[in-house]
């Protein structure tokens, strides 16, 4: 019982950074722009969210400023693809780029430094009960506001008016502009969101996940947050079960290992990817089709014609 | 007139030339690849302190510059032209899998100097080194075996290469030595270096009931997690002593500075020849961190082992090696297995639950 109970609690520590990632990323792609700098802004996010935790002392303090990192990384983007309708993949590419190198000019006084990670939630007597306990009364706040962000997405995507335009806008942006929305506004406030969810997430990494600092914190998870969304069809709760699958299978192919089933590692190290397209393409199969499409005018610049 | 301004000129030029040619001719422009980040506080920080070493011993003799971050694989190959295009006329190329594309170049520039660090392919032009560092595994087992309540030893293991599966052994043997029924739990991450990653193979490996982490992996994020469950591990590469005061035992320390000044001062007088240096705790390259955390005997015992092993007296892969499958490894050394056995180990010894997987 308590190694189930050990196993989860690793599980949801795993997954929650890709969960914050890829809920801002669904809500950026959804309004029509592709963002490819998820792991820019992430890791901008771990610098600054470190620097700001460690010279204040304060975790929250930290965490707000990984979202303005991200945020502010992600402004560079919507300037290029918004304001000036510039190749979306290219630009997003080179803010990954940037970014990476930008937060380790960032970190580079931090380096080998350490906090203490945030603490856990403590409720008397109901953190205490075996299994289910620990796991949803004594995690930290970044998991709490990790599932309340695809809460709040969910509702905001499907019970509201403005969810409804900003899905218009992705999917067709120049009907949208005919009907009088706003396009480039709705699109740079979904890629400002997007960029503050990344560098959330990225900060959770260096302040709650491993308490230190060192360059190229985030090895990757920017890229599998973009996947997630794919595979999630652009629905929230689905983007939840891919990033606790995804998650979920990395940290048991380590357990795996350390029982000493006899599959070759680096077999294991893949099975998360395989395990998602498996999953994928079971649900598209039993569907008859994967859920509901892209948006249809994802990746697509738009010029007002004035 | 015109002719005593010419000569001036001349003259003036002439001796700016002689000038400029003999600084070029004396600084020696020396290169460095690293395969992972300088902040690493592990295996490319050391090389990074053995490199700001060297350049404040040699001053302005040689002008050292680094490439870190660089991938094993095509971007390595990049990475090294673009140093020798640069001028740098010593490369070094720290980590294994570097090794064909620094042989490759090599082959390209034979009037470059190479030097790969724990690779086996040499050249003309392309030395090899390393550090025993099975040596300070071999101690780290004496005390696991010692300080383990529950005996069983946490790896985190990076790739399974011989250099990596020749320490796991050497620690095994070590703590044998003190208690025969120890037990060793190992997860291969893939990868020299991804904290999140180590972070999540050191809580695995202490839920599966191990109670000391050691790794081949270059971040200090087990050492931080240990610290923080109430259990003991040993640092990696450098002194992780800062992430981990309650549960650092010691740390095997990359001591590259004696070495870099030994080929700085061979290339400065013309002397460099390819070679192969393998030096553990008699060459300084491999150090022990002081040992912490543990009661007066432990230490003793710890220390006494550290100094049969410099002189001599003790060598980890001493003679009978029983490999897993419970026949004796044929004893090439005399008496004890020689160097080519360990760096081709491709085996566990008996006593090790797992199987190694295919490289």
């Amino acid at each position: 019982m308590e190694f189930v109970e050990a196993i989860l609690l690793t599980v949801v520590a795993a997954s929650t950074p890709l969960l914050l990632a890829a809920a801002g990323e669904l809500v950026v792609e959804r309004a029509g722009v592709l963002n490819l700098g998820v792991e820019g802004m992430m890791i901008v996010g771990a610098a600054c969210g470190f620097a700001g935790a460690f010279a204040t002392g304060s975790i929250l303090i930290g965490a707000i400023c990984g979202i303005l990192g991200g945020a502010g990384l992600s402004a560079i983007f919507a300037l290029l693809t918004l304001g000036l309708a510039a190749n979306q993949v290219a630009s997003g590419l080179a803010l990954t780029i940037l970014g990476v190198g930008l937060s380790g000019l960032i970190g580079a006084d931090f380096v080998g430094q350490k906090i203490t990670g945030a603490p856990n939630l403590y409720v008397p007597y109901v953190t205490d009960i075996p299994l289910l306990g620990k796991l949803l009364f004594g995690e930290n706040f970044f998991v709490y506001l990790s599932i309340a962000l695809i809460v709040l997405i969910w509702h905001f995507l499907y019970r509201t008016r403005g969810g409804m335009v900003l899905r218009a806008v992705g999917d067709n942006h120049a009907s949208a502009h005919a009907l009088g929305y706003p396009v480039l506004r709705i699109r740079l406030l979904a890629v400002l969101f997007g960029g503050a969810c990344a560098g959330l997430a990225g900060a959770y990494l260096p302040l709650a996940y491993t308490p230190f600092w060192t360059s190229g914190m985030t090895a990757g998870r920017g890229w599998i947050a973009l996947a997630l969304v794919v595979f999630a069809s652009w629905l929230p709760w689905r983007l939840l079960i891919g990033a606790y699958l995804f998650g979920g299978i990395t940290i048991l192919q380590l357990h795996a290992q350390a029982f000493g089933v006899g599959i070759p590692s680096q077999l294991m190290s893949s099975l998360p990817y395989l395990a998602t397209i498996i999953v994928l393409v079971a649900i598209s199969w039993m569907r008859g089709r994967a859920g509901s499409p892209a948006p249809a005018s994802l990746g697509l610049a738009f010029v007002p014609d004035r | 007139m015109k002719k005593l301004v010419i000569a001036a000129a001349a003259a003036a030029l002439a001796v700016g030339a002689a000038l400029s040619g003999a600084s070029a001719q004396e600084k020696l422009k020396v290169g460095f690849i690293y395969v992972g980040p300088v902040g690493d506080m592990g295996w490319t920080y050391q090389h990074e302190v053995a490199r700001k070493a060297i350049q404040d011993q040699f001053k302005d003799k040689i002008d050292t510059t680094y490439l870190e971050n660089v991938n094993e694989g095509p971007d390595a190959e990049r990475s090294i032209e673009q140093l020798v295009r640069a001028g740098n006329k010593l490369i070094y190329t720290t980590s294994f899998g570097f090794m064909d594309a620094t042989a490759k170049v090599a082959k390209k520039y034979p009037n470059i100097q190479f030097e790969h660090a724990t690779g086996y392919k040499r050249d003309k032009n392309l030395a090899t080194y390393s550090g025993r560092f099975y040596e300070g595994r071999y101690i780290q087992g004496i005390i696991a075996a010692k300080m383990s309540k529950t005996g069983t030893i946490g790896y985190i293991g990076s790739f399974p290469i011989p250099e990596v599966v020749s320490g796991i052994n050497a620690m095994m043997l070590g703590a044998q030595s003190v208690r025969p029924d120890m037990k060793v739990k190992i997860i291969w991450v893939n990868t020299w270096y991804d904290p999140g990653k180590e972070a999540a193979a050191a809580r695995a490996l202490a839920d599966q009931g191990a109670d000391i982490l050691t790794q081949h992996t270059d971040s200090a994020a087990a050492t931080q997690f240990a610290n923080e469950r109430g259990i003991f591990s040993f640092g990696q590469d450098s002194d992780m002593i800062k992430f981990g005061p309650k549960s650092q035992l010691t740390a095997i320390i990359n001591n590259w500075t004696p070495y870099y000044v030994d080929r700085i001062n061979l290339a400065l007088n013309k002397k460099w020849a390819t070679g192969d240096v393998w030096g553990g705790l008699k060459s300084k390259i491999v150090q022990m961190a002081p040992y912490t955390n543990m009661p007066d005997d432990v230490k003793k015992l710890a220390m006494d082992a550290e100094a049969a092993i410099t002189d001599g007296k003790l060598h980890p892969f001493k003679c009978p090696v029983v490999a897993q499958d419970g026949k004796t490894v044929e004893c090439k050394g005399g008496t004890h297995l020689d160097d080519g056995q360990i760096l081709s180990m491709n085996f566990y010894i008996k006593g090790i639950d797992d199987k190694v997987p295919a490289k």
